[in-house]
């Protein structure tokens, strides 16, 4: 087997798939649910329901709020009990709907039935039409950067799309949702590979998939063998080395097909190739097939010692609380909870935090895991340099960080971090290497910024 | 820190064995004088709460400067070889990870300056309940000097007939070697190497360029002109192992890339031949180090590691 990885840094955490093995289970509906405005990257959306509404599961609840961004849909039947604000996954309170949960009334529109569409049976989806419909659909980025697919599916003029790859790392501990939908739902995630190779007008797919999930990379080869084999795609199945960031767009291509994406404003599309999540795959399928928003999402929740750790197809707006509780309750003591998984993960401050489009994990890490250890000095050991999976030098961006020093964070390339952690994982003084280097990093963007707006 | 201590352990034992009393007594003295000044300087001069002394760097030093020294020399220069370590070149720069200079390094090239008879003469191995009144001998480097020196071929040879063989300089074990302590024997060294290398505490880049330079520039003069000793002589003999794998390598002072370390390496090897050949001390290496360390914060600002996007499409 020829395993492929990305060829600058990384690290191996510890995987702690507890779930692995766990099949799906559906979530009970929540009695009330939670919609926040700002789940993708982008603009707010705009709610266009208001207090004492009725919506059916699927009715469009707010609308896209500019370019960049995307439309939210109801997963719930029931009652817009107000229009508010909430803390979400950043610990702000931001702008909500919430919705009071009555029965599990559907919108007509929406096609329930198992029944595998194929692209063959739909000759009216022009690539067009197949944006059109992930836009209306308000799919996004699945993997949790939660970007705007449609917007991904349109390269700008200057770049030429010439594979779709979709990741299906999953290297994050932890974290096994992609790999349970991937059992579960090979075939749709076949079509919606499809799909997106039709929207982007390429002929070449591949799927990325870490050797540590051997059935899925049986599975999809299989089914792409069956799907693809007579067709006019070329689609393979890559086995990748497991290592960590490789779920990172970025090193996903270039461990694929061996580009390097440049420094930003580059993107990936910039070397032919548009990375699109497992998970994505899946939504693109049921928005365009099936004509179902993006309201549901599978989510594992999980942490060593959380009694019945599993994954969940749950309704977006479903507090964690309801998972948490689903799992057999917050463990006893104190806990840390995070959307995501340990190694890029947010902490939250709240178990009312609702489910959104890119909440890929619930993990809850026990205090003592969670406890970081004390920092000792910096001994240069060029540890975090090794890792650097973007080949910056992290002990120097967190010291000028630290101190203040912009210009010098600029010159040093901070702006490429991909905030993946590996500097912090590795290094054996326990420094707080990202946290510094997080703050430099926005403050340097935000200096751009401005500088870029006067011009 | 401590991983590299376990990896001097063979070295250690190696210069229990050939030095006996000499070598228990400078090694204890040294790693006493640097952890209790590292102590007393944190509580009395820096009033850090948190005193950094186990963290195991200034045993480390102390470790490392006995290893420079003969085993015969008076315990009061010894502490002033700590003093100048940990008091001038570690802790007036804010202690471990400030320190521009390597510490053991400063501590025994002050010494050398100082007290240069005391620094070079060396006692002969197997001297096993002496310490003061060892007997003193010839070491490999300064044979090879008077080779150098020698006015013609037939001299210098008489000198270099003298060396002893590699084998036994690689084992350490000559009846008539001298040195210091911690270099007598370049196997226990590289024993120590294989370990850093096996637990990821160090990588190959340093101590293999320094060790291949001076492989290749002696191999080069030894070509050229016979008087100069063969490479492998030269390779394992003085402190060129000791400092290529334990010193060259300490974390705070070398460069933080591997093309960084691969420059900072080469320049040490050439550095050393230079200085063992054509200056007037018989070893150049801890010099050599010395004056890479300087260059340290020069080729970490210059030498940047490969970021993500620069390397070609490969198809």
């Amino acid at each position: 087997m020829n395993v492929r990885t990305f060829r600058i840094g990384g690290v191996h955490p510890e995987e702690n798939k507890l779930t692995h093995e766990v099949a799906t289970k559906v979530a009970t509906l929540p009695k009330q649910a939670i919609f926040p405005l700002s789940q993708h990257i982008g603009a707010p959306a705009k709610p266009v329901v208001a207090k004492g509404d009725k919506v059916k599961v699927g009715t469009l609840i707010a609308e896209a709020g500019g370019f960049v961004s995307a439309p939210i849909f109801s997963s719930v039947s029931g009652t817009v009990f107000k229009i508010d604000t909430a803390i979400d996954a950043t610990g702000y309170r931001k702008p909500v709907i919430i919705i009071n949960v009555e029965g599990d009334d559907w919108e007509e529109s929406i096609d329930r039935s198992d029944k595998l569409e194929t692209v063959k049976d739909h000759p009216e989806l022009t690539p067009e039409e197949i944006i059109n419909r992930v836009k209306a659909a308000g799919v996004v980025g699945m993997g949790g950067a939660c970007f705007p697919t449609f917007i991904k599916l349109t390269p700008p003029p200057t770049a030429k799309a010439e594979c779709v790859i979709i990741n299906a790392v999953e290297c994050e501990p932890y974290i096994t949702a992609d790999f349970r939908l991937m059992m579960e739902h090979a075939d749709e995630i076949i079509v919606g590979l499809e799909l997106l190779m039709k929207a982007a007008k390429v002929t070449t797919g591949y799927i990325g998939i870490e050797t540590n999930k051997p059935a899925a990379i049986e599975l999809l080869t299989q089914k792409c063998s069956e799907a693809f084999g007579a067709s006019e795609y070329h689609v393979e199945v890559v086995p990748l080395a497991q290592r960590y960031p490789q779920g990172g767009e970025k090193q996903l291509v270039d461990a694929v097909i061996r580009r390097q994406v440049p420094a930003p404003p580059a993107i990936p599309v910039n070397v032919g190739a548009i990375v699109q999540n497992v998970g994505t795959a899946y939504a693109v399928y049921e928005a365009v097939m099936k004509n179902k928003p993006l309201f549901e999402r599978y989510t594992t929740v999980t942490g060593k010692k959380l009694q019945n750790p599993g994954n969940f197809l749950v309704r977006m707006g479903t507090p964690m609380k309801d998972l948490i509780d689903a799992c057999g309750g917050m463990p006893e003591g104190d806990n840390k909870l995070l959307a995501g998984g340990p190694m890029m993960g947010k902490a939250l401050t709240s178990v009312e935090v609702p489910i959104c489009k890119g909440t890929n994990s619930v993990t809850i890490i026990s205090d003592d895991e969670a406890r970081r250890k004390e920092p000792q000095p910096c001994i240069r050991c060029a540890k975090c340099v090794g890792a650097c999976p973007m080949g910056l030098e992290p002990y120097l961006l967190a010291k000028i960080s630290e101190v203040k020093n912009w210009e010098r964070a600029e010159r040093e390339d901070i702006v490429s971090c991909i905030e993946c952690g590996s500097c912090q994982f590795t290094c054996p003084a326990h420094r707080p290497l990202l946290d510094n280097i997080r703050q430099g990093k926005s403050t340097v963007m935000g200096i751009i910024r401005a500088r870029n707006a006067k011009k | 820190m401590y991983g590299v201590i376990i990896a001097l352990l063979p070295a250690l034992l190696v210069s229990f064995y050939f030095f006996g009393l000499g070598s228990v007594i400078v090694l204890a003295t040294s790693v006493a004088a640097c952890v209790c000044l590292e102590w007393a300087i944190n509580k009395f001069m820096l009033k850090n709460e948190r005193n950094t002394v186990l963290d195991g760097s200034a045993i480390l030093t102390g470790l490392l400067l006995g290893f420079n020294l003969p085993s015969n020399l008076p315990i009061w220069i010894i502490i002033i070889g700590a003093i100048f370590a940990i008091g001038f070149a570690k802790m007036p720069f804010g202690g471990l990870g400030n320190n521009l200079f390597n510490p053991a390094l400063v501590g025994r090239a002050a010494l050398l300056v100082a007290f240069p008879a005391q620094m070079t003469t060396w006692p002969k191995v197997g001297q096993w309940s002496s310490y003061l009144d060892a007997e003193t001998g010839a070491t490999p480097l300064y044979l090879m000097k008077q080779a150098i020196k020698a006015d013609n071929l037939d001299k210098a040879q008489e000198y270099l007939n003298q060396l002893p063989s590699t084998l036994d300089l690689f084992l350490g074990n000559h009846p008539d070697g001298a040195g210091a302590m911690g270099e007598i024997c370049a196997l226990a060294l590289l024993l120590g190497l294989a370990y850093m290398l096996w637990k990821k505490i160090i990588t190959w880049h340093i101590p293999v360029s320094i060790i291949c330079t001076v492989f290749v520039f002696a191999g080069l003069l030894h070509l050229v002109n016979p008087a100069y000793a063969d490479p492998f002589t030269v390779i394992f003999s003085g402190g060129l192992m000791l400092g290529a794998i334990f010193m060259a390598t300490d974390y705070v002072t070398s460069p933080m890339t591997a093309k960084g370390q691969l420059i900072y390496g080469v320049a040490i090897g050439f550095l050393t031949v230079v200085i063992r050949n054509w200056g007037a001390y018989p070893e150049g290496m801890s010099f050599a180090i010395l004056i890479m360390n300087a260059f340290t914060p020069l080729i970490n600002n210059y030498v940047k590691p490969k970021r993500f996007g620069e390397v070609p499409a490969k198809n």
